[in-house]
């Protein structure tokens, strides 16, 4: 772990859908993959080669240059053991880390309560997006959601600024603690003042920011931009939520399957170019992973859901490299058609919250798993 | 009672029984009585019992994709929201979110919104009759048979899992059964099953069917409760219904559902209930009438414990949102952007079709944190605040023939059009005191009456008091 005078802090990009890994981390002189992709498929010529091995799909430019830096670790086969290749049940395993039953806590929300216990800082978690997933659930931490950093706050539908702050030193007066107004109506007052003081706080952050960095036009950048400001503004968030849309390629891949890459890469780019000329990039690690990969022979416009995947973690942190082993993808080897997972992702949330966050990582992912040298 | 009371009374069983109501029908309820009022929703019209015909007509015509929504739970969601909003027989629709809070089926794992829909319409359809035939639905009901395991749970390998929450969850509560009932339950439900799952791929989600197997069932002999035979599944829940802690049970939910906020389910083992005097009218109520939901639901509606039960109970985001629609008459008619509808609950905390696990979500205070609690505020605020919506307009014009005009008019039409809401002292001179800073209603300038009428409702909405139903 690099030595830091901050508390450390991870952000977490969750790409919906199924992330294609055989498409993203391409084994590129195998001749498997030529044969089991006849059409989705990126030209060899075009991969980024990153050893003899290895490539990355070609818009992952960005990342490449990141991992030249030695800043990118990549995990490969990264799952749990029969997957059900829902996108649903799976997202849910990954989010409360339980394969076997329904789990009602998100690991990451652990994370929060555990970094935080007596809750001094409502931003504490912060999900850039609606609502949460359930990864920040847990009953009693308080996590803030923000769809939209510059909108964000109590009663913004007022467009009137001067009827607004009135409203606003109304909502504050009518949520003032009062004697004897009982158990539930005080725990809201406190909930709302919580509300109002974490967007009075969160609202600094756009003011304070100034970059030279030119953030690309995309949903995922805008996500990562306000990541980056409320970063900046050292409001003590420790964990950055967001996620990017849509993964899931049956049809079109090769349509879809550029695109998406092209927007998460520019954006974790821009965001760590950003951190560097803020001097900023040495306590804040990227983690990026996919509910599952995809099946390992394409169904002649995209490709099927499937079991094992690939997670990243990027930042000046972590010991770059490739971490563990890429699955066969020899017909005898797949299970369902698919490339078995090697590597539990629960040793990948361990690593984490022990060698970075220096918590205990088994009440936060319910037991011990394998960890990973990435930090 | 005074004409306010009685209307107030109507806002408190609409809020309740349905996802509240305009003043409009308000009135028109009021003018048709109480008791009539809850025999009405007691009893939807047989030509249309579960009230869907014309929402599902507007959904055919303008956005048919929320209709078999297969594997996208948003458009399946904002199907439901859609029937909350604009269901013609509101208490049935409210009955099957009821039973969804009870025998809560997700999406998680269902991966099929479809079939969760189609359990929700059984809900429409059964949850005001018998208990005893609910259950046997909920037991053959596909979605809830993969939910919980049961296609797993044969002769030779018994699952525990639908024969154990069935107990635990469904019909007695915790404690009143040991793990060898667990085990015989169990037993007595293995061949029930749905037919084989189709892979989905490559041509799509194929509906699923309950299927009885002979010849995996454990047709042997079992002891349940005390009883003993070669027990099958609908024997167990006979016996099961029977039990007085299933009356109390079913009963206690019932009433923190519709009458008032009660501690957390795991908890009802240890604590007594917030009213053992209504528990026990009620638990009276269903079993004399054999099981008979629409018996208990007509004795709880019409008690005074109920009618003295305002606004003790959280609503939750499930009705903030249909409630806060109804209100604003939007949504009476489907458009692009329907989607939205739908997830707006899960932005508050309750994602619909998708409860976190079986044990159904934690209600009254629970629902409340910071994030969940800005959604609620904004959500409604940002509605009753925007006078081109049909709802709004029609307060305002209100509010005008009433001749409102003073800040202290202005505040009590504006709690009166929320729902006849009362505010706690210190919030209410709070408000009165905001009111008055900008002095009497203005009407020779319509727009800005509007506007400013429009912030006010937002205010209301936006207090502690508005979050309770």
């Amino acid at each position: 772990m690099a030595s830091t005078n901050k508390d450390p802090v991870i952000v977490i990009l969750q790409l919906n859908g199924g992330n294609d890994y055989f498409n993203t981390v391409i084994p590129y002189n195998d001749p498997l993959y030529v044969d089991n992709r006849p059409y989705i498929r990126y030209p060899l010529e075009d991969i980024i080669k990153v050893d003899d091995e290895m490539g990355f799909m070609p818009n992952m430019g960005p990342i490449k240059q990141l991992y030249d830096q030695g800043n990118v670790a990549v995990i490969h086969g990264i799952g749990y053991a029969n997957s059900p290749r829902s996108h649903f049940r799976s997202m849910d395993i990954w989010h409360t880390c339980e394969p076997d039953k329904i789990g009602l806590e998100g690991w990451a929300g652990r994370v929060a309560r555990d970094l935080d216990p007596n809750k001094d800082n409502v931003l504490t978690a912060v999900h850039f997006g609606h609502g949460l997933p359930r990864a920040l659930v847990v009953p009693g931490v308080p996590v803030a959601a923000i769809a939209d950093l510059p909108t964000y706050g109590l009663l913004t539908g007022i467009g009137d600024q001067e009827q607004r702050a009135k409203a606003l030193d109304l909502f504050s007066r009518m949520y003032s603690p009062a004697v004897g107004s009982g158990l539930v109506t005080d725990y809201l007052r406190s909930t709302g003042m919580d509300a109002l003081e974490g967007a009075d706080i969160v609202k600094v952050a756009p003011e304070m920011y100034s970059s030279n960095v030119e953030y690309p036009n995309s949903s995922i950048a805008g996500h990562l931009r306000d990541i980056a400001q409320v970063y900046l503004a050292d409001l003590g968030t420790r964990i950055f939520y967001t996620q990017h849309a849509q993964f899931d390629t049956h049809s079109g891949e090769m349509g879809v399957h550029p695109v998406l890459w092209r927007d998460v890469s520019q954006a974790v780019g821009a965001f760590f170019e950003d951190l560097h000329e803020h001097g900023r990039g040495d306590n804040v690690i990227m983690y990026l992973f996919s509910e599952f990969g995809r099946r390992v022979r394409d169904n002649g416009s995209g490709t099927d859901h499937g079991a094992a995947g690939a997670a990243f973690v990027i930042g000046d942190p972590v010991k770059g490299g490739f971490y563990g082993e890429y699955p066969s993808r020899k017909s005898e080897d797949l299970e369902q058609g698919d490339l078995v997972p090697n590597y539990d992702f629960r040793g990948a949330y361990s690593t984490i919250a022990e060698d970075w966050l220096g918590l205990d990582s088994k009440p936060i992912v319910n037991g011990s798993f394998e960890k990973m040298g990435f930090l | 009672m005074t004409e306010k009371d009685d209307l107030a009374l109507m806002a408190h069983l609409m809020r309740r029984a349905g996802f509240s109501a305009t003043r409009k029908e308000l009135e028109k309820r009021v003018a048709k009585g109480y008791e009539a009022t809850v025999e009405e929703l007691l009893n939807p019209p047989a030509d249309d019992p579960t009230g869907k015909a014309a929402p599902d007509t507007a959904l055919t015509r303008y956005q048919p994709g929320t209709l078999l929504p297969g594997g996208m739970p948003s458009p399946g969601q904002a199907r439901w929201m859609f029937n909350m909003v604009n269901s013609q027989t509101p208490l049935a629709e409210k009955m099957s979110l009821f039973w969804h809070h009870v025998f809560a089926t997700g999406n998680a794992k269902v991966d099929h919104t479809h079939e969760l829909l189609d359990q929700i319409d059984m809900f429409r359809k059964y949850g005001m009759g018998n208990y005893r035939e609910l259950l046997l639905k909920v037991a053959t009901n596909p979605a809830m048979i993969f939910w919980l395991d049961n296609n797993e749970n044969h002769r030779d390998a018994v699952n525990e899992n639908w024969g154990r929450e069935l107990l635990e969850l469904f019909s007695m509560g915790v404690d009143n059964y040991t793990e060898i009932d667990v085990r015989e339950s169990s037993r007595a439900f293995t061949g029930w099953t749905m037919s084989p799952k189709i892979p989905r791929l490559p041509y799509g989600r194929f509906p699923w069917y309950f299927e009885y197997r002979e010849e995996d069932h454990d047709d042997t002999e079992k002891t349940f409760l005390g009883e003993t035979g070669n027990l099958n599944g609908e024997d167990i829940i006979d016996i099961v219904v029977k039990q007085p802690a299933t009356s109390r049970f079913i009963c206690r939910h019932l009433y923190n559902f519709f009458v008032a906020d009660e501690v957390q389910v795991p908890a009802w083992t240890i604590e007594p209930a917030r009213d053992e005097e209504a528990l026990k009218t009620m638990v009276t109520a269903f079993e004399e009438s054999g099981y008979d939901v629409r018996s208990v639901l007509r004795t709880m509606f019409n008690s005074q414990f109920f009618k003295d039960a305002r606004f003790s109970k959280m609503k939750s985001p499930a009705e903030v949102v249909a409630g806060t629609l109804r209100l604003v008459g939007d949504w009476q008619f489907p458009r692009p952007g329907i989607k939205d509808i739908g997830q707006q609950p899960g932005y508050m905390g309750q994602t619909i079709l998708d409860p976190p696990s079986v044990e159904g979500w934690y209600t009254g205070k629970e629902w409340i944190n910071s994030g969940s609690l800005m959604a609620r505020i904004n959500f409604v605020a940002d509605r009753v605040a925007n006078t081109s919506l049909p709802g709004v307009k029609s307060i305002i014009a209100g509010m005008k023939a009433e001749g409102v005009t003073t800040p202290e008019q202005l505040v009590a039409a504006s709690l009166d059009h929320m729902g006849y809401l009362e505010l706690a002292d210190e919030t209410k001179e709070q408000l009165m005191e905001h009111v008055r800073g900008n002095g009497n209603l203005d009407w020779s300038d319509e727009a800005a009456a509007g506007t400013r009428i429009g912030e006010i409702l937002a205010m209301v909405g936006a207090t502690t008091e508005y979050q309770f139903g």
